[in-house]
């Protein structure tokens, strides 16, 4: 493969064997990082794994094909932002902005996340297995074929799902203690979508409102459940056994009414 | 609840002229005029009129006449018939008052109290009908320096890249309208006029419908804090990207098209289902910070691979200067400030009048602020919000400004008057609305043709007046205060515009 | 004479605006180590500064003068010096004094630095506890002299800061020949350029020191209010602010954290509605009573005293911060990565949630917020 001709950067940082290049990301910066990964995927790479991954953000970001990235380390904030249809994992935990505004594709994280997971994400899925921050799929939405989803094994805090207006956002409570999840003004301004929550939620949003979940329901969580499983060897079947909530918006017009004539 | 609101227009018919062709009745969206069989005489229901005088212009024989209502309450400098008649509104109803369009309060132009110099003998003008004058402009960041070498030949070599550039054949360029705020017939005839003349439109905040995607050279996409219709390929598209955090009409509050206008095709464009709530948060949720505000700059960059600028978007506030400074420091290749004049589909009224600060002063801070902090050149501004006249074009420059963004005027140029009522989604000039009734008003090949009449026109005046100074290149108003003079202002007005007195 | 205010604020803007990373490290045992480890993670989120201030606090760096202030002065020329050393022989006791050792490093006009370590003279002091005494001559510095600036006036503890990227800061000072059981970094982007060092973060009084990431909306009352008490906010930013309102809180009213953190960041109506009746009076009261004081907008904030670090956000999170512990260690952080880089191995990363403090003190268990 003639790469190292398109590739300018210290080549001691990159292996490749047949489709797939290995980084070491050691004191790289992102720039560097991310015009070499848009090489290594216009070069027809498929498998890039990467080492040693600082704070490094945007990764992931401007990929045209569907290649799969592994990270190893702690990737910065806004990971796989706009991102078009690129299957990251990351071996570790992520930061801040986690597939901000995400079209399409998948990030499942063995870790925890921080604040902003899927922020207007409008497809693909991402996956948490431990808790994630503040404002979890704020403002998500779903058109036609395009349905976002995000699960969160652990917990979530305050403002989950808030603005949310389409998409599925799963959220499992696999390591609370209590039944309870602490986060307040869940689904605020909700007007589309579908939360699904194992256990209670400590305080709703004015939006939304609580049911029971239907078959339709099971169905779609139940696939979610079961992906989510088979990244972190997990029993789905024991899972789907607790009770779930459906958290729903009311309306799909919240402000109908806020202005005089 | 019987309204104690009374009609503020009346319809005055002249039932000698009106030959009862109707052409009223089918023009006002407002169902105003009606048509009673039975006397044969067209009647109005004065209380659904806003004068937007579609009736009036389309009446063969000018049978109709639009007054205010004379009934008003009696005179009071504070307590005014707007003020009074908000006050029952919100009684009625409970809710907020809505408005569209600019703040028409007329204490905050400072546009008409600047004057412009012309040369007199010391300097000669320049007649720019047949001489070379130039309006071109580029926006985007330019280095310190170049580097250049020269070859034996002659032969000079640019080493130096430069940063993404937009070139505009002319200062003045279509600001953001979202469509659905706005008809897609409006984006075609704003994509299409931006296009021929050689400048640019922007989408607004509600994506860019497919079928204009073939005039993305000329289209700069935004991104604002709902992210509608923002994925890969949008950005792509367009020449450049802008990042809203503001606007000037309503500075700090997030938008909210409602649900009965997003139709089939808004949604589409959009990428939400039809008729659902269009909610656009007020901060962009990952903004809360101006390092955050370099990580977005940032985002944008890497997913365009650093072949478009990023335009910021900011409403004119208290601090605009510091703000525009960050800004700049944050990578933005060009800073857009929209004054307190500026327009909207729709705002609450008391938001529109009172919150935020002439594009005049935040201008004319914020260029001086850049230059004293020695960045002025690593990025564009440009001014917009009440930009009216080819004149105030030329003194925006003349303060700092590389080009301005219009939007009220474009639409006026279409057919709009300005009526204030874009919020109910029933414009009677096919404008600001999604119905399709209504939309097949606005024949995009003819509002191409009007909105180029205006480009040229502006331009031609724009000439017109840098001849009459002996100017003829635009870079050398831009910022060239000292050929603007104040009239009727305070000294510390003065010092803020960084002009002098007429007559010093 | 120089107007201090002008040099840090020099368009006289209501106020700087600024933003930036933060990084605290806090040994609980009190073990003391190097700089090395909080430069390399201020260095590793350098994209969150601009390279137009940086800066460390450290404490127990001087072990051997420990019951001595320490006043860190940067002078603008050399009759402030003369001046700034006169008026404080006449008050205090000079133990040692010494210009700072610095060396060659990526910075940008450095002023002249000195430090003193002082004792307040028994005779001066009429009627005042030696802080507020110290606290009175360190403002009557920072304000009489005008081109001298003490930055640093606390016990067996000091702050290091300047213009340029933190990393370069701390070559300038040669901080990685300090050891310390607690360090807290800050990296800026200021919207206008600071010709001044002052203007640095960490911000500091007495042995108190914050470092500050957000913009505080209410910062017009929070300032009226801490002048009311006789604070003169001199630097017109954000974090001298916080540090007053901490001065005031705790050391002078003595509340303890898990107080002020509800002063600061306060409850929601909404939520004090469903506490216990005697919780719901509690806190109604502490709206009522320090309104003003409500830090309303975005921040983070790491204060810290001795023995102690607090990291603190505002009560609905719109600014990042991390909470990690490995064997004694606490870190706090803007970014996650900035603490892997510098202990890979955690045994615990936590996001601390809006308005709940974590704390860290010596020999006493990390106080973790609920996730
Ligand atoms: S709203 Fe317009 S079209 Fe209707 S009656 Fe009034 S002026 Fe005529
Ligand atoms: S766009 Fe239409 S509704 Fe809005 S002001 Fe113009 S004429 Fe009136």
């Amino acid at each position: 493969m003639v790469i190292n001709d398109v590739i300018n950067h210290t080549p001691e940082n990159l292996s490749i064997t047949e489709k797939t290049a290995k980084i070491d990301a050691t004191g790289m910066y992102y720039k560097d990082l991310n015009s070499l990964l848009r090489s290594l995927d216009a070069n027809g790479i498929e498998n890039i794994e990467i080492h040693n991954v600082y704070g490094q953000r945007y990764i992931g970001t401007d990929l045209d094909n569907h290649i799969n990235i592994d990270i190893y380390g702690t990737p910065g904030n806004d990971l796989g932002s706009f991102m078009k249809g690129t299957n990251i994992t990351v071996h570790g935990n992520a930061q801040d902005g986690c597939g901000n505004t995400m079209d399409h594709g998948k990030i499942v994280v063995h870790g925890r996340a921080g604040d902003l997971v899927g922020h207007s994400m409008r497809g693909g899925k991402i996956f948490i297995r431990d808790d994630a921050g503040y404002r979890v799929g704020i403002h998500m939405k779903e058109y036609l074929g395009k349905r976002p989803s995000i699960v969160i094994g652990g917990t979530a805090q305050d403002f989950l799902g808030e603005y949310m207006a389409g998409g599925v956002l799963v959220v499992l409570g696999l390591n609370m203690k209590e039944k309870v999840h602490n986060a307040r003004f869940v689904g605020t301004g909700m007007h589309g979508g579908t939360m699904y929550i194992r256990g209670d939620v400590r305080h709703l949003g004015e939006e939304v409102a609580v049911a029971e979940l239907n078959d339709d329901d099971y169905n779609i969580l139940g696939s979610l459940v079961d992906e989510f499983c088979s990244y972190y060897g997990l029993d789905a079947e024991k899972i789907l056994q607790s009770k779930f909530n459906k958290i729903f918006p009311v309306s799909s017009r919240p402000y109908g009414n806020l202005y005089a004539y | 609840m019987k309204s104690y609101v009374q009609p503020e227009y009346l319809i005055e018919r002249d039932n000698d002229r009106c030959i009862r062709c109707k052409v009223c009745v089918n023009q006002c969206s407002y169902e105003t005029h009606y048509y009673d069989e039975e006397d044969d005489v067209l009647c109005s229901r004065n209380e659904n009129c806003v004068n937007c005088q579609r009736c009036a212009t389309f009446c063969p024989t000018q049978a109709i006449a639009i007054r205010k209502n004379p009934n008003t309450y009696r005179p009071n400098a504070n307590w005014t018939q707007e003020v009074l008649t908000g006050i029952k509104k919100q009684a009625e109803t409970g809710g907020v008052v809505l408005t569209g369009m600019g703040c028409d309060k007329p204490n905050l132009t400072y546009w008409d109290r600047l004057l412009i110099n012309a040369s007199q003998v010391t300097n000669p003008s320049i007649d720019p009908l047949r001489e070379p004058m130039e309006l071109r402009t580029y926006i985007g960041s330019k280095p310190d320096s170049l580097k250049l070498t020269t070859s034996k030949t002659g032969d000079i070599t640019l080493e130096t890249k430069l940063a993404p550039q937009l070139r505009l054949e002319t200062p003045i360029m279509f600001s953001a309208m979202s469509y659905g705020s706005v008809s897609l017939n409006v984006h075609k005839s704003l994509a299409r006029a931006a296009s021929e003349y050689g400048t640019y439109y922007n989408t607004g905040e509600g994506g860019l419908e497919k079928s204009l995607y073939k005039y993305g050279k000329n289209v700069i996409v935004q991104v604002a804090s709902g992210r509608f219709g923002v994925h890969p390929d949008y950005l792509d598209a367009g020449a450049a990207v802008e990042i809203k955090i503001g606007q000037g009409a309503k500075p700090g509050i997030g938008g909210h098209l409602p649900g009965e206008k997003v139709s089939a095709e808004i949604s589409k464009t959009r990428m939400i289902p039809m008729g659902t709530d269009a909610l656009s948060p007020a901060p962009q949720h990952d903004i809360y910070s101006i390092e955050d505000l370099r990580q977005l700059i940032y985002a944008l960059k890497e997913a365009t691979d650093y072949t478009k600028p990023v335009f910021v978007k900011i409403a004119a506030v208290h601090n605009a200067a510091a703000i525009a400074s960050g800004i700049v420091r944050a990578g933005a290749d060009a800073v857009v400030l929209d004054g307190v004049r500026g327009g909207t589909g729709a705002a609450p009224r008391i938001t529109r009048d009172n919150v935020g600060i002439p594009i005049e002063m935040a201008l004319a801070a914020v260029d001086q602020r850049l230059r004293d902090e020695g960045i002025r050149n690593k990025a564009s501004v440009i001014a917009a919000g009440g930009i009216k006249s080819s004149a105030d074009v030329l003194k925006a420059i003349a303060l700092g400004a590389d080009a301005c963004y219009i939007a009220t005027a474009a639409l006026v140029s279409l057919g709009c008057t300005v009526c204030q009522k874009c919020y109910t989604g029933k414009c009677p000039w096919g404008i600001a609305t999604t119905d399709l009734w209504l939309t097949k008003r606005i024949n995009p090949d003819i509002g191409v043709k009007r909105l180029v009449g205006l480009l040229r026109g502006w331009s031609l005046e724009i000439m017109e007046m840098m001849g009459g100074m002996g100017i003829n290149a635009i870079e050398s108003v831009r910022g060239n205060r000292l050929v603007l003079r104040g009239v009727g202002l305070t000294d510390k007005e003065l010092e803020v515009l960084g002009v002098r007195m007429v007559g010093e | 004479m120089k107007n201090l205010a002008k040099t840090n604020n020099p368009y006289s803007d209501e106020k700087v605006f600024d933003a930036c990373s933060i990084f605290g490290m806090m040994n609980l045992k009190g073990e003391r180590f190097s700089a090395k480890d909080p430069i390399r993670a201020m260095a590793n989120m350098h994209d969150r500064g601009n390279g137009l201030g940086g800066g460390f606090a450290a404490y127990g760096i001087y072990p051997e003068y420990k019951d001595d202030y320490v006043f860190q002065i940067m002078f603008l020329d050399k009759e402030a010096k003369k001046k700034t050393a006169r008026l404080i022989s006449e008050c205090f006791n000079i133990v040692n004094e010494e210009e700072m050792p610095t060396q060659e490093a990526n910075v940008t006009d450095p002023p002249l630095m000195w430090r003193f370590f002082v004792q307040p003279k028994e005779s001066k002091m009429e009627n005042q506890s030696p802080d507020d005494f110290v606290m009175e001559k360190v403002t009557r510095i920072n304000t009489e002299t005008g081109k001298a600036f003490v930055f640093s006036s606390g016990k067996n503890m000091g702050v290091f800061k300047g213009v340029g990227f933190p990393e370069d800061v701390a070559e300038y000072f040669c901080l990685e020949e300090y050891e310390g059981y607690l360090w807290t970094g800050h990296g800026r982007f200021p919207t206008n350029t600071q010709g001044w060092w002052g203007g640095a973060h960490p911000f500091s009084m007495l042995d108190w020191t914050v470092v500050h990431n957000g913009e505080i909306s209410s910062y017009g009352i929070n300032k009226r209010y801490l002048e009311m008490f006789g604070y003169n906010c001199t630097m017109q930013t954000d974090t001298e602010v916080m540090a007053y309102a901490f001065d005031l809180l705790m050391r002078r009213q003595n509340l303890p954290i898990e107080i002020v953190s509800k002063i600061l960041a306060p409850p929601l109506w909404s939520e004090i509605k469903t506490m216990t009746p005697e919780n719901e009076l509690a806190l109604r009261a502490l709206r009522q009573t320090y309104g003003s004081l409500l830090m309303n907008g975005p921040f983070t904030i790491i204060v810290a005293h001795e023995s102690e670090m607090i990291g603190l956000t505002d009560r609905i999170k719109l600014r990042p911060l991390t909470a990690a512990t490995k064997d004694d260690m606490l870190f706090l952080s803007s970014e996650e990565a900035a603490i892997r880089l510098v202990s890979p191995m955690l045994d615990k990363v936590w996001s601390p949630r809006g308005g709940e403090p974590v704390i860290g003190r010596l020999e006493t268990p990390v106080a973790e917020a609920t996730a």
